[in-house]
């Protein structure tokens, strides 16, 4: 090689090449890419019926599970595949390479964001389309919320990666850590009518934002300052989270 | 390609002084001192769990608790601008089974000579590499449906990109047949032949020893000897290598029992 480029923390082309690489390693299994699409589509139209007599609780229902399907999808593929990439040294050479740990996020974090992208879509189009989910904000609004979500999920299950140390561990991070965000979120029973502490201990658990932040766009038809909030703590989550997944790679191990 | 001429002759590619690595409460390198020389082939010979591989992961810089001096091509192990001079194989093979084998050795090359400009470079590296270890045939079969043996040459190709100047392979032989480790053999002194590279190979089958120009015999987490091959066979008056490195291992053990009484 005649010039090499030496490694920074974070560069672009390799960032490019690591997304095209995990986009690559799904569409040879494209059974995968199927159920990511096609299940939260299926739970929207098993909700759409289920509640076929009041509307209204679908929209609520409804709006917030589009914030919470990217979270949890993206979370289980992160972390399996990050946990492959640790087991089957695959990590160890990448990091033996000149590839900083934020093009290795970052690619993830592309490839997977590219992937929610495609699943919210088709998950809002169906729901607004399809569904007659009454939504009174933008559309647009919903799949953007749902793409910081997707991060969010992905940027945790590639910090919850580094704790696992098989498969199985990986997916009982699934209900350990998704779980209380779901029963908390406002899903189930308004945030403010739960117990005190409850309630404070939702306040600080990002899910709770993603649903109120999808909330905010059924009922307002503007913008809301509460959404912009809503959805920068979502970001905020997400980014604090990656940088506490690239810590935990590390390029000397015992 | 590298200059020989302007190097320093006494300079080796790795050099080691004291060097130790604790993993856990075990000790597991206990200050070596040894030297792999520019150009040649170096086994690293001994038992399985002699610390072989702790050895290789420290040169390449993936090992943590390192102490003593490390210098690897004339900087400390692990020094961020050694990243695009080394290639390092494990012994497990790491690839990734679900891309085919050109579709990983593009990804590699992406990381180590980035950017669309190198396109046509990485093209031609790839097409290269893929035809050194024998697999231009199998070159759009997924890694995760190839032979325990072809999955190994696939990690190996990924080595030998970008001709790096220190090739370190951990077990490189292990599950190859015979002809495939007479191809590979030929293969690793091809490379240090007319690229100038220099080899660190572990093996833990003894007859492998006679196809390297120099060897460390480790044992226990120490070295026992650090010769040729020739001069190892003379020294202990051994037919094989083998032979050679069982006198060594009864003597070192002999050592170990005096020390013991004289203490």
């Amino acid at each position: 090689m005649s010039t090499p480029a030496p490694a920074r923390a974070l560069g672009v082309s390799r960032t490019t090449a690591t997304a095209a690489r995990v986009l690559r390693q799904l569409r040879h299994d494209p059974r995968t890419i199927a159920l990511m699409l096609l299940v939260p589509c299926l739970m929207l139209f098993l909700l759409r019926y289920v509640y076929d007599g009041s509307a209204h609780v679908f929209d609520n229902i409804g709006a917030s599970l589009l914030g919470v399907f990217p979270l949890i999808t993206m979370f289980l593929v992160t972390s399996i595949a990050t946990l492959r990439e640790r087991t089957s040294g695959t990590l160890e050479r990448l990091l033996a390479m000149p590839l900083g740990k934020g093009d290795l996020i970052a690619g993830y974090a592309l490839a997977f964001g590219t992937l929610a992208i495609i699943q919210s879509a088709l998950a809002t189009g169906l729901a607004v389309w399809f569904l007659g989910l009454d939504v009174i904000g933008s559309p647009w609004l919903l799949l953007l919320v749902a793409l910081l979500d997707a991060l969010l999920g992905t940027a945790l299950g590639l910090f919850v990666s580094a704790f696992a140390a098989s498969e199985f561990q990986a997916v009982q991070f699934m209900p350990a850590v998704i779980f209380p965000q779901l029963l908390l979120c406002g899903l189930f029973t308004p945030r403010d009518s739960m117990h005190p502490v409850l309630e404070t201990l939702s306040d600080v658990l990002p899910m709770s934002y993603a649903v109120d932040a999808m909330n905010e766009v059924v009922r307002h038809p503007d913008m809301t300052t509460a959404f912009v909030l809503d959805a920068l703590v979502v970001a905020g989550c997400a980014l604090l989270v990656l940088i506490l997944g690239a810590a935990t790679l590390k390029r000397r191990t015992a | 390609m590298m200059n020989y001429s302007s190097r320093p002759a006494e300079e080796p590619a790795v050099h080691a002084r004291d060097l130790t690595v604790v993993r856990g409460p075990r000790t597991v390198l206990r200050g070596l001192d040894f030297s792999v020389p520019h150009g040649q082939i170096t086994g690293l010979l001994g038992p399985s769990g002699c610390g072989k591989s702790t050895l290789m992961r420290a040169v390449v810089g993936t090992q943590a608790k390192v102490t003593g001096t490390l210098d690897v091509l004339g900087s400390p192990a692990g020094h961020p601008t050694l990243r695009t001079r080394i290639g390092y194989v494990t012994q497990a093979p790491s690839v990734y089974d679900d891309l085919t084998v050109r579709q990983n050795l593009d990804y590699f090359a992406a990381i180590l000579d980035p950017g669309r400009s190198a396109a046509g470079r990485r093209h031609d590296d790839v097409s290269r590499a893929i035809a050194d270890v024998d697999l231009t045939s199998h070159a759009d079969a997924l890694a995760g449906n190839l032979s325990g043996g072809q999955r190994s040459r696939v990690s190996l190709a990924v080595a030998l990109l970008g001709t790096p100047e220190l090739l370190v392979l951990d077990e490189p032989t292990v599950g190859l047949d015979p002809v495939l480790r007479r191809d590979l053999w030929n293969l690793l002194h091809a490379i240090a032949a007319d690229r100038g590279a220099t080899l660190l190979i572990s093996s833990h089958v003894m007859d492998e020893a006679e196809r390297c120009h120099r060897l460390l015999l480790m044992r226990a987490g120490e070295i026992l000897a650090d010769d040729t091959p020739d001069a190892l066979r003379t020294r202990t008056g051994s037919d094989t290598v083998e032979a050679a490195f069982l006198h060594l291992v009864d003597e070192a053990i002999a050592a170990g029992r005096t020390k013991e009484t004289t203490r």
